[in-house]
C-alpha cells in the first residue's frame, strides 16, 4: 500500500469543521446576522463535501484495480479509560462503506444548506436552525467513521438530539413539538436495546480479550469493530455456553444492537415517529430523515453484519422485520394525502428493503450486503430530490396535501421535471438509479432462495411504483384544487440548482460501480451485470404500478372514490395507520402514565412521608405528653421522687430475692 | 497554613468579611461574597493544578497500594485524650468534591444577587454553609467530619426557614430532623469505628489500616451507608428532598442538592466502602437493589410533578441513585462512576435550580401547566434549560453521560461478592430509567418552554442579564468540558479510587458467600 495521504490521515477535519461552525454559528454568528450565519454554515458543510470526495478518490487509489479496499483507522486518540485493558478510543475508521457514507452525507448536506438558504428565508429562526444542521452534519459525521461501538452509540445520541431540534424547529406549533418529543423518546427507547447491546458484548468481549495473548490484540479495544468482527472473536463469542431465556450471548447482543438501528431506521413496530417527524422544515426531512440519518440502523447493521451472519437467527430476524416493513409501509403509503408523509412511508419502505437485502447476505451469498449499502447510496440521492421537490411545491401552494395541489407541471416546469426524474428512479425504471441497486437487492433475495423475501420485495417495487406516480399524477397533472394550487410560482435557482445536482445523481449513481468497491470482507462476489430473471418481472410491475395510478388518479377521481369503498375497512385501516399510534399514546398515557407514574407520586407523597410525619407527629406528641410532667411545682417533683424511690427499693428487693434463690 | 486549610478558611473569612459590611450597603455584601467565592475558585484552581502534578507522579504506586495517598496533609492535635486531630488533606475523590463546590457556590452568589431580604445574614450564612462543606471534604479526621458536617446543616435550617417559599418551617424542619436522625446512625457507625480501632485515634488513615472483624463490618456498614444515604437520598429516606429543595431559596436549593446531597455518596464511599470493605462485600448487592429502586421509583415519580422543583427533586432522587448504586457495585468503573455522578450531578441540578430561581422571579410561578412558550421570550434561559435537560437524560457530550456510562458497565459488570445474574438484572433495570428520564424531561421542558405562550403577561419578560448568563454559563460549560474531555476529571480520582478496589480485593479470600 502507498503511504497514505494528507486527507486519509486528516479524516477528522471532515466531522471537524461543520463542528466548528456549528460553534461560530450558534455562539457567535446567530445574533449578529442572519444572512452570514447561513452563508458560514454552507460554506463549512461544502468544504466538508469537497475534502469527502478528494478522500474516496485517494481511497480508492490504495489498492491497485481489482483487489479488495482495505479498512483502516490512520488517526484516533484514547478518549475514555474505563479500567485496565478497556479504554474507548476516537478515531476514523476508513473503509468501503464509512468512505461512501461520508460522500453521501457531505453532498446531501451541502446541496440541502444551500436549497435551505432560499427555502428558509425570511424565517425568525433561520440561524438556529444552520447551527442545528451543522451540529447534525457533524454527528452524522462521527457515526460514519466510527471504529467502535461507543463512538457510534455517543454519535448516534448526537444525531437523534440534533433531529429532535430540528424537528421541534417550529417550537410555537403543538403538533412539532409533540413531534420532536414522540421521535426523541421512541428512538431513546431503541437506544436502550442499543445500550444494553454494548453492555452485554462489551462484557463479553473485555473476558476474551483479556484471555487472548497482548501480541494477537493489534492494539484492539474490546469495543472496536476490529476486534468484535475478527473470525477467531466471533468464533469464541459463539462459543460461549451462556443462555439468557434460551438465547446465546452473540445473537443476544446482535438483537439488542439490531433494536437501536431498528429506532433510527424505524422498523415495525418502532416506526411510528418517522411520519411524524415531517412535521420538521421540508429541507430537514430530506436530509434527516430521508437520506442520512435513519440509514444509520442500516449502516449499524452493516457494521456489525459478521455478527449478524455468525449468529444466523439474528440475520433472520433483520430480514423478516425488514421485509415486513417494506410491505406494511407501502400499503400505507397509497392512502396518505400528505405528500410528505407518503415520501415518509416511502422512506420506511425502501429501508425496509435495506434491511432485508442485509438479511438475506450471508458469508456464502454476500450479494445482498453490497446490494443493501448500493441501495443506501442510490435512495439518499432521489429520495433527497423528492423531499426538496415536495418542498418547492409546498413553498409554492403553501399546504403539504395533494389534494390542494394539482396541474403544477405548468408552472413549475422544473420542479415538475425533477421530481418526474426521481419518481422514475425510485419506480425502479432503466436506466435510473434505483433500477440498478433493486435490481441487485431482488437479485441477492431470489440467488440465496429466500423466494418468499423475493416476492415480497417484487410486490413492493410494484406498490411503490403505483404510490409514487399517485403523488405525482394528483399533485402535477389534473386541474388545480385550490387557490394557491392556480397560481404558484416556480422557485427560486437557489432552490432548483441543489435538486439539478440531485437529478443528475438520480440519473447516474446507478452506473457507480459500487457493488464491486462495496464487498464483505473476505467473501468477494463477482458482479453480475443485469440480472434478467430479476429485471423483467420487477419491471413490468413497476409499469403495472405506474398504469393503475395512472388510471386511478390521472383522469376521473369517481373510480377511486369505488375503488375505496370496495376495499372497505382495510382501506380506513391502512388510512389511519393501522391505528398504532393510537395504540401507543394507550400504553404510554393510560397505562404507564395512569398505573406507575401516578401512584408512585402519590404513594410517595401519602405513604413514604407520611411514614415519616407520622414518626414527627408520635414524636412531637411524646414530647407534648412528657412535657405535661414538668409542672414547675416543688410537691410534685417531690412526690415523683419519693414514689420513684420506693419503686427502685421494691424492684431491687425484688432482684435480690430471686438472686438470692 | 497549607492549602488545604486555607480552602476552608477562606470561605468563612469572605463570611467575616461579609458581616463587617453595614447592612444598608447589600451592594457592597453582594460584591464581598463575589470577590471572596472568586478567590476560592482561583484558589480551587491552583491547588488542582498541583494536586495534578503531584499525584500524576504517583499514579503506579496507587495501582497496588491498599491506602489512598493524602496530598496537602496538615495534622495539629487536638484533644490529645480522646485522639481526635485536626486532620486536613486532599486526594483525587476530595479534589473533585472541592472544585464542585467552588464552581456551585461561586455561580450560587450569582444566581442570589437579587436577594434583597436580610442580604447580609443571607451571604454570611450561605457562607458558612459552604465553610462546612469544604470542611467536610477535606477533614480526614471522623470527629473534624462530623463536626464539619453539622456546620453545614445548621445554616440551611436557619436559610431555608427565613429565605425559604411555601411551608418554609415544615420543609426546614423536616430536612433538619432527617438528616439529624441519619447523623445518628452515623455517629454510632464511627463511634464503632473508634471503638473498634482501640479507642485511640478518629484519624481515617489510621483507622484503616485496622482489620475490624468481619461480624462488626456486617453490622455497622449498613449503619453507615444508611446513614449517609439519608442524605443522598436513599430510598425510602429522600422524602426531605422534594420538600426542602421546593421550600429553600435558589442558591440553597443549589448547594443543597448540588452539594450537600453528594456528601451521602462521599460517606459512604470513605467510611463505608473504604474502612468496611468486608461489610461492603456482604451488602454490597442489597444497596445495589435499594437504589435500583431510586432510579427508577425517583423518574417515575418525576413524569407527574407539576411544580418544576418538585420535578427536579425526584429527579435528582433517581440522579443521586445512580451515586450510591455506583457506590454499591465495588468495582473500578462503578466507584468511578460514582464519584462522577457526583460531580455530574452536582452541576447539573445546580444549574436547573438556578434557572428555575431565574425562571420564577420572572414568571411568579413554578407551576408547569401554567407555563407554555417562554422560548420565546427568554431564550437564553430556554437554552441553558434545554442543555441542563439533555445533560440530564444522559446525553453525550455532557457529564452526565461519562457518568452513567462507567455507572452502567460497573454495575454489570459486578463483582465477585455477588450473583452476577442478580448484578446485571439490576443494571438492566436501572438502565431503564435513560428512557423514563428522556420521558418527564422532554414532556416538562416543552410545556414551560415550547408551544404558543400562554398568559399574555408573559410577553413582557425579559431574558437573563448578565450575572446570570455568567453563572448558568460557567456551569453549562463545566458539563461541556466534563462531558467532551473526560479524562481531565477521571485522571484525578482514579488513582484514589484503586486504593479501594484494591482494599476489596485483599479481604477477599475472608469474603462469605451468601446475602443478607
Amino acid at each position: 500500500m502507498p503511504p497514505l495521504s494528507f486527507i486519509l490521515t486528516h479524516a477528522w477535519l471532515i466531522p471537524a469543521i461543520p463542528l466548528l461552525s456549528f460553534l461560530l454559528v450558534g455562539l457567535v454568528l446567530r445574533p449578529v446576522s442572519q444572512k452570514l450565519a447561513g452563508l458560514v454554515a454552507t460554506l463549512a458543510v461544502g468544504t466538508s463535501a469537497g475534502l469527502s470526495w478528494l478522500l474516496a478518490w485517494d481511497f480508492l487509489h490504495l489498492v491497485p484495480h481489482g483487489q479488495p479496499l482495505p479498512a483502516l483507522v490512520p488517526w484516533s486518540f484514547q478518549w475514555l479509560h474505563f479500567q485496565e485493558n478497556f479504554a474507548i478510543n476516537l478515531g476514523t475508521l476508513l473503509d468501503p462503506i464509512s468512505v461512501m457514507l461520508l460522500v453521501v452525507v457531505t453532498t446531501v448536506s451541502t446541496l440541502v444548506h444551500i436549497y435551505s438558504t432560499g427555502y428558509m428565508h425570511g424565517e425568525p429562526g433561520y440561524a438556529r436552525y444552520f447551527a442545528f444542521l451543522n451540529l447534525f452534519t457533524f454527528s452524522m459525521l462521527g457515526l460514519v467513521l466510527a471504529p467502535n461501538l461507543v463512538q457510534m452509540y455517543v454519535c448516534w445520541e448526537l444525531v437523534g438530539a440534533s433531529s429532535f431540534f430540528l424537528i421541534g424547529f417550529y417550537f410555537e406549533k403543538p403538533s412539532a413539538v409533540s413531534a420532536s418529543k414522540k421521535a426523541f423518546i421512541v428512538t431513546r427507547f431503541a437506544d436502550l436495546g442499543f445500550l444494553l447491546g454494548i453492555l452485554v458484548i462489551g462484557f463479553y468481549a473485555y473476558q476474551i480479550h483479556g484471555a487472548m495473548a497482548p501480541d494477537l490484540l493489534h492494539g484492539q479495544q474490546p469495543l472496536d469493530f476490529a476486534f468484535l468482527t475478527r473470525p477467531d472473536v466471533l468464533a469464541r463469542l459463539a462459543g460461549l455456553n451462556v443462555h439468557f431465556l434460551g438465547v446465546g450471548v452473540l445473537t443476544l447482543s446482535a438483537v439488542l444492537i439490531y433494536m437501536g438501528g431498528a429506532g433510527k431506521s424505524a422498523m415495525f413496530p418502532l416506526h411510528i415517529w418517522l411520519p411524524d417527524a415531517m412535521e420538521g422544515p421540508t429541507p430537514v426531512s430530506a436530509l434527516i430523515h430521508a437520506a442520512t440519518m435513519v440509514v444509520a440502523g442500516v449502516y449499524l447493521v452493516a457494521r456489525c453484519f459478521p455478527i449478524f451472519a455468525t449468529s444466523g437467527e439474528a440475520l433472520t430476524v433483520v430480514m423478516s422485520i425488514g421485509a415486513f416493513t417494506s410491505l406494511f409501509a407501502a400499503v400505507i403509503g397509497c392512502t396518505q394525502d400528505d405528500i410528505k408523509r407518503v415520501l415518509a412511508f416511502s422512506t420506511l419502505s425502501q429501508l425496509g428493503y435495506m434491511m432485508f437485502a442485509l438479511g438475506v447476505a450471508s458469508f456464502a451469498h454476500p450479494l445482498g450486503y453490497s446490494a443493501s449499502m448500493f441501495h443506501l447510496f442510490t435512495h439518499a440521492f432521489f429520495k433527497a430530490l423528492l423531499f426538496l421537490g415536495a418542498g418547492s411545491v409546498i413553498h409554492a401552494v403553501h399546504s403539504n396535501d395533494i389534494w390542494h395541489m394539482g396541474g403544477l407541471r405548468k408552472h413549475m416546469p422544473i420542479t415538475h421535471a425533477l421530481f418526474l426524474i426521481a419518481t422514475l428512479a425510485i419506480a425502479g425504471i432503466y436506466p435510473l438509479a434505483g433500477f440498478f441497486s433493486k435490481d441487485e437487492i431482488l437479485a441477492a433475495a431470489l440467488h440465496s432462495g429466500h423466494t418468499v423475501v423475493f416476492g415480497v420485495g417484487l410486490l413492493v417495487a410494484g406498490m411503490t411504483a403505483f404510490y409514487m406516480f399517485r403523488i405525482y399524477f394528483v399533485t402535477f397533472w389534473g386541474k388545480p384544487r385550490s387557490e394557491h394550487a392556480a397560481h404558484p410560482h416556480e422557485s427560486p435557482w437557489v432552490m432548483l440548482a441543489p435538486m439539478a445536482f440531485l437529478g443528475v445523481l438520480s440519473i447516474g449513481a446507478g452506473f457507480v460501480p459500487i457493488p464491486e468497491w462495496v464487498q464483505l470482507p473476505g467473501a468477494p462476489v463477482e458482479h453480475e451485470g443485469i440480472d434478467l430473471a430479476v429485471a423483467i418481472p420487477s419491471t413490468i410491475l413497476a409499469l403495472a404500478g405506474i398504469s393503475l395510478a395512472w388510471l386511478l388518479y390521472g383522469g376521473a377521481p369517481e373510480r377511486v372514490d369505488n375503488l375505496v369503498k370496495k376495499l372497505g375497512g382495510f382501506y380506513v385501516a391502512a388510512k389511519n395507520k393501522f391505528y398504532f399510534d393510537e395504540f401507543y399514546l394507550f400504553v404510554t398515557h393510560s397505562v404507564i402514565f395512569r398505573f406507575v407514574a401516578q401512584p408512585i407520586a402519590w404513594f410517595d407523597r401519602n405513604i413514604v412521608d407520611g411514614l415519616v410525619n407520622l414518626g414527627g407527629w408520635f414524636a412531637r406528641t411524646a414530647g407534648l405528653l412528657l412535657g405535661k410532667l414538668q409542672t414547675g411545682q416543688v410537691q410534685t417533683y417531690g412526690s415523683w421522687l419519693v414514689s420513684g424511690v420506693i419503686a427502685v427499693v421494691f424492684v431491687l428487693w425484688g432482684v435480690l430475692k430471686s438472686g438470692g434463690n | 497554613m497549607g492549602l488545604a486549610s486555607w480552602l476552608i478558611l477562606l470561605p468563612f473569612l469572605t463570611a467575616l468579611g461579609v458581616l463587617a459590611v453595614p447592612s444598608r450597603r447589600s451592594d457592597l455584601i453582594r460584591w464581598v461574597a463575589l470577590v471572596g467565592t472568586g478567590a476560592h475558585l482561583v484558589l480551587t484552581a491552583f491547588t488542582t493544578l498541583q494536586f495534578w502534578q503531584l499525584a500524576s507522579a504517583d499514579i503506579s504506586m496507587a495501582k497496588t497500594a491498599t491506602l489512598t495517598k493524602l496530598y496537602f496533609v496538615e495534622r495539629v492535635p487536638w484533644f490529645k485524650s480522646l485522639g481526635v486531630d485536626y486532620l486536613v488533606g486532599i486526594d483525587g475523590i476530595t479534589m473533585s468534591m472541592v472544585i464542585l463546590t467552588s464552581i456551585i457556590i461561586f455561580t450560587g452568589v450569582l444566581a442570589s444577587w437579587n436577594v434583597v431580604n436580610r442580604t447580609k445574614e443571607f451571604f454570611a450564612l450561605l457562607l458558612v454553609l459552604v465553610t462546612g462543606v469544604f470542611g467536610v471534604f477535606l477533614s480526614f479526621d471522623l470527629f473534624l467530619f462530623f463536626m464539619f458536617y453539622e456546620v453545614a446543616v445548621l445554616p440551611m435550617y436557619l436559610l431555608i426557614g427565613v429565605w425559604g417559599t411555601g411551608p418554609k418551617e415544615y420543609s426546614a424542619m423536616k430536612l433538619t430532623l432527617m438528616l439529624m436522625v441519619g447523623s445518628a446512625f452515623i455517629l454510632v457507625g464511627m463511634l464503632a469505628l473508634y471503638h473498634y480501632a482501640g479507642g485511640t485515634t478518629f484519624d481515617l488513615t489510621q483507622l484503616a489500616q485496622h482489620h475490624y472483624p468481619v461480624e462488626m463490618q456486617r453490622w455497622v456498614f449498613p449503619l453507615i451507608f444508611i446513614g449517609f444515604g439519608v442524605l443522598g437520598a436513599l430510598y425510602p429516606f429522600h422524602t426531605w428532598s422534594p420538600d426542602g429543595h421546593a421550600s429553600a431559596p435558589t442558591a440553597v436549593s443549589m448547594l443543597h442538592a448540588g452539594v450537600l446531597m453528594k456528601l451521602g455518596g462521599y460517606g459512604a464511599l470513605r467510611i463505608g466502602v473504604y474502612l468496611l470493605p468486608e461489610g461492603a462485600q456482604y451488602w454490597g448487592v442489597f444497596f445495589m437493589a435499594l437504589t435500583t429502586i431510586n432510579i427508577l421509583y425517583g423518574a417515575f415519580g418525576a413524569i407527574k410533578q407539576t411544580d418544576l422543583k418538585y420535578f427536579t427533586a425526584y429527579s435528582s432522587v433517581s440522579h443521586c441513585g445512580f451515586v450510591l448504586f455506583g457506590v454499591a457495585s465495588l468495582n473500578l468503573m462503578g466507584l468511578k462512576g460514582a464519584v462522577l455522578q457526583m460531580f455530574s450531578h452536582g452541576v447539573m441540578t445546580g444549574l436547573f435550580f438556578a434557572l428555575i430561581g431565574m425562571v420564577y422571579g420572572r414568571t411568579h410561578t413554578r407551576i408547569i401547566p401554567d407555563m407554555g412558550g417562554l422560548a420565546k421570550v427568554m431564550p437564553w434561559l430556554a437554552v441553558c434549560f434545554y442543555i441542563a435537560g439533555m445533560a440530564s437524560l444522559g446525553l453525550p457530550g455532557f457529564a452526565g453521560f461519562i457518568a452513567e456510562s462507567h455507572v452502567f458497565l460497573g454495575g454489570f459488570f459486578g463483582n465477585e461478592w455477588s450473583d452476577p445474574m442478580l448484578t446485571r438484572t439490576l443494571t438492566v433495570l436501572a438502565t431503564l430509567s435513560i428512557v423514563v428520564t428522556a420521558v418527564y424531561v422532554l414532556r416538562g421542558l416543552a410545556k414551560v418552554f415550547q408551544g404558543p405562550i400562554t398568559n399574555p403577561h408573559f410577553l413582557e419578560l425579559t431574558d437573563a442579564k448578565l450575572t446570570e448568563r455568567l453563572a448558568t454559563g460557567i456551569l453549562v460549560l463545566t458539563l461541556a468540558i466534563v462531558g467532551l474531555v473526560p479524562g481531565l476529571l477521571i485522571d484525578l480520582i482514579e488513582s484514589s479510587l484503586l486504593p479501594f478496589v484494591n482494599r476489596l480485593h485483599a479481604t477477599g479470600a475472608l469474603a462469605v458467600a451468601g446475602h443478607p
